[in-house]
């Protein structure tokens, strides 16, 4: 009795006010919460990276000046680019490595489209420093590739890792030869 | 209201007036000047009192020094040398911020080692030291984000090496770490929204520098002696007693940090942080903060890189565990004949991990560092949880009053440690 009353009161005559209310309650929440969410996200998205820090660029790199046993830098996408023009020997010795004996393991041929140029983005797989060994004279480490500062990884002359802390072989980019001596990287 | 409550006892009208409608002065009063404290306390007790001065000057001279910067790749460097040079005291600003920082991290530093040795993160006390553990974390953050905005070589680097640590993390790691760059490298974005949260990060701190107090106000303070007070014999009315210790104690410290300011301003700081930013050229060697070392030791004494970051961070975790890792039901380290060796040699290992992470990881460092780190977290996952088991403590005092005024009758006086006397 004492429910009849309290429900009749409370309901709005047609006797499914408790369904009703439920259905008003789970509907608000729900519309509240999908809301909410998509608020959420626009302000995380909003942190990714903008469409003109997106916008693929592409640079060409002209290989001519580029000596035997020399390396340089470039920039693409804010990131820093390795070209280096390999000896023979640096070459010969890349080749013949046991896959076996590499923590990331890859062949010298999946790495490089053209020989003698060796492609990489110069970036430590580690935590993000950049080695060391594009001159002749830096301190290219044990397998005469590059050698990191900060925690001492090192890489052979394939860019493969051979001495932690870093777990992978440096990054090859996206590239191809437009002419006998120049690169479009990206 | 005047249904509620009795007009208050203040004589001053406006005051009165005032705490009427809202009873802020009844509040003051209450918590800072009749609010009960133990009377033995030394001066580490001092250290809550500084880190608050700290935050407050680390505030306001951020706050100007915000007004002069540019939060922009191509001119945060230059405008932080202008500040330095040309801005009416400029120099002085930056240089209370920038050592302010690490006058900060000391004296939370200190503050966190009090509470280890006096067992205050024990029950009643878990919530109070967990907030504690969130503001050094925050604080943590606070200071890595400081410290890139003035965009030198250690600024762009630092930040590149701290960021990275995120790609350790299988799958998402990348995502993450592009989603905190805001694109693919460390740069302007990176900059700019590391400013706005520089800015508000001290804020936060201080909205849970409120709850850690008011946590602290529900307790009431630990003491040396790790005991409760039980009467009134053994307290003192906060206000003039530990407000004048309190006042004493920023005094000194205030004379320290402006001797630091004024005639070592460069002594913590990097030189290549006065080299401008380039994204490609690291320094020849990387080295945080000194207040980082220690975490930046354990991070290199690990070959492998996601243990190493979990490591690091781990060791942080380690601090908001310790409530539940301690077993021992005695708070204070003085009756604790084992723990004491035990933490001391604690703070040695920190000490020693700090000189491990500014040099370079090779030889004798290498071992140093994986013999420290090893201690590091057998200190909290082995030896707190059992020396609880087997370590015979000493008997604790019957009261505060007893033990500090009891004088000769002390050594008769103590009883062995009833359960109630225990945390
Ligand atoms: C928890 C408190 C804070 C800590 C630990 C902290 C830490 C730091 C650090 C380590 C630096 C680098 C100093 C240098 O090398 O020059 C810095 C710079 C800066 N901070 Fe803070 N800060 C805090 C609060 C604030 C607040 C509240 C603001 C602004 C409202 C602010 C604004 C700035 C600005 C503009 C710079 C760049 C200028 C400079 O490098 O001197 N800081 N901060
Ligand atoms: S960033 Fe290269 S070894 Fe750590």
């Amino acid at each position: 009795m004492v429910d009849a009353t309290h429900q009749g009161a409370e309901s709005t005559g047609h006797g499914d006010g408790q369904t009703r209310r439920e259905f008003l309650y789970l509907a608000a929440g729900a519309i509240g919460a999908v809301g909410s969410a998509g608020v959420a996200w626009t302000l995380v998205d909003s942190m990714n990276p903008a469409t003109d820090t997106l916008a693929l660029s592409t640079i060409d790199v002209n290989l001519a000046p580029i000596v035997e046993g020399m390396g340089i830098v470039t920039m693409w996408q804010g990131k820093p680019v390795f070209v280096r023009h390999r000896t023979a020997q640096e070459i010969t010795e890349a080749q013949s490595v046991k896959l076996s004996e590499l923590t990331d393991p890859a062949t010298d041929e999946s790495r490089v489209k053209k020989s003698p140029w060796l492609v990489l983005i110069g970036i430590c797989t580690h935590l993000g420093c950049i080695p060391l060994g594009n001159k002749p004279s830096d301190d290219r480490g044990d397998w005469g590739g590059y050698r990191c500062p900060c925690h001492g990884s090192q890489y052979d002359t394939s860019g493969r890792v051979r001495r932690g802390p870093a777990p992978l072989n440096l990054a090859v980019p996206p590239y191809n030869f437009t002419s006998d001596t120049t690169v479009r990287i990206g | 209201m005047a249904h509620t409550k009795a007009p208050s006892a203040f004589k001053n009208p406006l005051i009165r007036w005032v705490d009427d409608r809202l009873p802020i002065f009844t509040m003051i009063s209450k918590e800072y000047g009749v609010f009960p404290t133990p009377r033995n306390f030394n001066y580490l007790w001092n250290f809550g009192a500084l880190a608050l001065v700290m935050l407050v000057i680390m505030i306001i001279t951020g706050v100007f020094l915000a007004m002069q910067y540019t939060p922009n790749a191509d001119l945060a460097f230059d405008s932080v040398d202008r500040i330095t040079r040309d801005v009416n005291g400029g120099w002085l600003l930056r240089t209370l911020h920038s050592n302010g920082s690490s006058m900060f991290f000391l004296v939370v530093y200190i503050h966190i080692f009090r509470g280890m040795y006096y067992g205050s993160y024990k029950r009643p006390r878990e919530l109070l030291w967990l907030f504690g553990a969130v503001i050094y974390l925050l604080m943590m953050a606070t200071a890595f984000l400081g410290y890139t905005l003035p965009w030198g070589q250690m600024s762009f680097w630092g930040a590149t090496v701290i960021t990275n640590f995120f790609t350790a993390l299988p799958i998402v790691g990348k995502a993450i770490t592009t989603w905190l760059w805001g694109g693919f490298a460390v740069a302007n974005p990176t900059l700019n929204r590391f400013f706005a949260l520089h800015y508000l990060l001290p804020f936060v701190i201080a909205a849970v520098v409120f709850l850690h107090v008011w946590a602290l106000h529900v307790t009431g303070s630990n003491n040396p002696l790790g005991i409760e007070p039980k009467s009134d014999k053994d307290t003192l009315p906060f206000h003039p007693y530990y407000t004048m210790k309190d006042m004493f104690g920023v005094s000194v410290f205030l004379l320290i940090y402006a001797v630091i300011v004024f005639y070592v301003p460069d002594y913590l700081g990097d030189p290549d942080n006065y080299v401008k930013a380039n994204p490609l050229v690291t320094p020849s060697s990387i080295e945080p903060e000194w207040y980082f070392l220690p975490f930046y030791a354990i991070l290199r004494s690990v070959p492998n890189k996601l243990l190493g970051v979990i490591l690091m961070f781990g060791a942080v975790v380690m601090i908001f565990l310790m409530p539940w890792l301690d077993t021992s039901k005695v708070r204070s380290a003085k009756f604790r004949p084992w723990y004491q060796w035990c933490f001391w040699f604690f703070v040695f290992d920190s000490l020693l991990l700090g000189l491990v992470g500014s040099q370079h990881p090779e030889g004798i460092w290498i071992l140093l560092g994986r013999v420290g780190t090893l201690y590091y977290f057998g200190f909290f996952l082995v030896l707190l949880p059992f020396l609880g088991w087997f370590e015979k403590t000493l008997p604790l005092p019957a009261s505060i009053a007893e033990s500090v005024l009891g004088g000769g009758k002390l050594a008769g006086s103590t009883v062995a440690a009833k359960p109630m006397e225990k945390a």
